[in-house]
């Protein structure tokens, strides 16, 4: 396997007393994307404010593309794109000036300039309204243009923070689809966010950070077998003596958890596909089988639920004061 | 083109730029890209419209009065030129007095929103994230606002003459311009105290009309209080007991001096010694000093610059070492919104 393109290793930022990044290990691979997930002030900012050399870590060590940013930054810069959290323009500028003068920053050659920028505008659908000004722009437009402005660069790494957050469910989809072309083209990237079913479609693989401590790591499916026990959950809805169809169900091999969730709802939870085994049991009870359904497990179960955990824990830990 | 770096190799890296504890790169990488970027913008701005439009109608008017006086006088004067800029008839003050009134204000409204408005557009960490250092950026801003000063200034220095050749039909003499290329300088470096004051404030604050306050309420206080302060001070610190010559010369030197740590007292002191050649000196003169001297007659050009040497590197190192509490307050600065 090839050397992460991001790795850190204890990576610690403090501001005064308050610890904003805590002894984080995260290591992301080539052509991955990754999403670092958690509530707003859990650190997600600064870690990546760290990747980029624009702050300095306390202790620990980071290294992206092998660089280290904080010594070589104007190389790691070079090479990473980033998308801040509610990207700004200048207004009064043109779409193709703001990017002209991130070209030139970048110190890329005068007679490629255009060709870059028209590719990347036509890349993100905004080539229509490349000399109209920034000021007339709505927020999908603002958050594609940022896009633009990172292909400018060529980038092997773009970092992302909230990509999706305050834009319109169309707008958002639009960048979840940008975001799995760029993946398809091998740009490996890492995305920040709150809105977890958007980062469960695009993400290979999440980090769920809380209090400036990455708590939990892995692919989605993964997580949800590590917090929730059971990964499946399947809902079953059918007529019948309900004692005889629970007792039924409650037979079938590999089942986690079952509840009735009114007379003729069932839920049950399983570690693997239990449709086969329930419905025969509903069957073989006597009952008339109307529906079987399979529930993913969505990332907003597996937060919800690694986070209730955790305030149970708390509770019962007498506080010392 | 993969980035396989093996990891011993990463540690050696590493450990080999930790070792010496030195960024690698330029940190002026980006800088004119800066600078082309800024200077765009203030010379588009409405608000610098405003304050040209103003300054060149001040040039013109005080020049028309200025001409018609020295047309009536026929005076045979060496230094017409420089009279142009000192001339003043009721109720229109000198040129140069008004000039010594809007740079500051010029420069202020060129630097008071340079680094908090990129904060509050949002567009900083954009920015910072380009592979340019910090320094650049800073260094880019500052010298966009002064070459924009420079321009503003040597346009309405042009326009003197220009409109003195036609009014007056005489040619300026080499000393005339030479001294008044000086003042010119003299004007910009004033101008440029100014701008880095404001780019100080501008890091200071996040808000730019808070920014733009402190640094009007400092110029404010250099302008109407520092004289009075200065002689206040002068009186507390060196008193005036028995009343002795002594005791007066060494006030007023104090109060002299005190003054001149105002950036309007350099500047009013090397327009008047650069633009009045027959100024010879800027202190406290005693009749045994002026033993000898034909009055009137005016200094060669380097005898006053002798005398106003040290205003004139006081006003470029106090641009100095403005913007270099600028650099540091902004090196340290958060990027965090």
């Amino acid at each position: 396997m090839s050397a992460p393109i991001i790795q850190t290793h204890e990576l610690t930022k403090k501001y005064g007393n308050f610890t904003a990044v805590d002894r984080l290990n995260l290591s992301v691979h080539a052509g991955e994307v990754f999403g670092l997930l958690g509530p707003n002030g859990a650190g997600k900012t600064t870690t990546i404010l760290m990747l980029l050399g624009l702050t300095e870590p306390t202790s620990g060590s980071v290294h992206v593309l092998g660089l280290d940013p904080s010594r070589q930054p104007l190389k790691v810069k070079s090479r990473v794109g980033y998308m801040p959290d509610q990207v700004g323009f200048y207004d009064e500028l043109t779409a193709y000036e703001n990017l002209a003068y991130i070209a030139r920053l970048n110190s890329i050659a005068g007679d490629q300039i255009k060709k870059r920028i028209d590719e990347a505008l036509a890349r993100v659908g905004l080539e229509q309204v490349a000399r109209k000004r920034v000021g007339t722009f709505s927020r999908g437009m603002r958050q594609r243009l940022g896009v633009a402005e990172v292909l400018i660069k060529q980038p092997q790494l773009i970092i992302m923070d909230e990509p999706t957050s305050g834009l319109d469910p169309e707008a958002s989809h639009e960048l979840l689809d940008m975001i799995r072309s760029l993946k398809e083209e091998g740009i490996t990237l890492l995305l920040s966010s709150h809105l977890l079913h958007q980062v469960q479609a695009v993400c290979d693989r999440v980090g769920l950070f809380s209090h400036g401590k990455m708590v939990l790591e892995g692919a989605v499916d993964e997580l949800a077998q590590q917090v929730l026990g059971g990964a499946y959950r399947i809902q079953i809805s059918a007529d019948g003596a309900q004692s005889e169809i629970l007792k039924a169900l409650k037979n079938v091999p590999g089942l986690a958890h079952i509840r009735a969730v009114n007379s003729r709802l069932y839920e049950m939870e399983a570690a693997r596909d239990l449709r086969p085994e329930a419905a025969q049991a509903v069957l073989s009870a006597g009952g008339r089988l109307y529906k079987l359904d399979v529930q993913a497990q969505s990332l907003d179960d597996i937060y919800t639920a690694y986070f209730k955990e955790v305030e149970h824990d708390a509770s019962r830990v007498p506080t010392a004061s | 083109m993969t980035q396989a770096v093996s990891q011993p190799q990463v540690k050696r890296q590493a450990q080999g730029v930790a070792a010496r504890r030195v960024r690698e790169g330029s940190p002026w990488t980006g800088m004119w890209a800066v600078v082309a970027k800024e200077m765009a913008d203030h010379l588009s701005s409405v608000r610098m419209a405003i304050l040209e439009a103003l300054i060149v109608l001040t040039a013109i008017g005080t020049m028309y009065v200025a001409t018609q006086d020295i047309q009536q006088r026929i005076s045979r004067d060496e230094f017409l030129y420089l009279r142009l800029f000192t001339n003043a008839r009721d109720p229109l003050p000198a040129f140069i007095g008004l000039l010594a009134f809007f740079i500051p204000l010029v420069a202020i409204a060129l630097g008071f929103d340079s680094v908090n408005g990129e904060f509050n557009r949002r567009t900083m960490p954009r920015i910072l994230a380009q592979p340019i250092y910090r320094d650049a950026l800073l260094l880019g801003k500052f010298l966009a606002g002064l070459f924009t000063l420079a321009l503003v200034c040597t346009a309405v220095w042009l326009l003197i003459f220009g409109m003195g050749v036609l009014r007056l039909g005489v040619a300026p003499g080499g000393e005339e311009v030479g001294r008044a290329l000086l003042f010119l300088l003299a004007t910009i470096f004033f101008g440029g105290i100014w701008l880095a004051l404001a780019m100080v404030f501008s890091i200071l604050f996040r808000q730019p009309a808070t920014a733009a306050l402190a640094s009007i309420a400092a110029w404010l206080f250099f302008i109407v209080f520092w004289g009075m302060i200065a002689g206040l001070l002068a009186q507390a610190l060196s008193p005036i007991r028995f009343g002795f010559a002594e005791e007066y010369i060494a006030q007023a030197n104090l109060q002299l001096a005190l003054g001149r740590f105002s950036p309007n007292t350099l500047y009013a002191e090397t327009m008047v010694a650069l633009l009045r050649p027959e100024i010879r000196s800027l202190g406290i003169l005693m009749p045994s000093q002026m033993e000898g001297a034909i009055l009137g007659a005016p200094l060669p050009l380097s005898e006053s610059l002798v005398l106003i040497w040290p205003q004139l590197t006081g006003l470029i190192a106090g641009t100095i070492v403005l913007f270099a509490l600028a650099y540091v307050l902004f090196q340290r600065q958060e990027i965090r919104p």
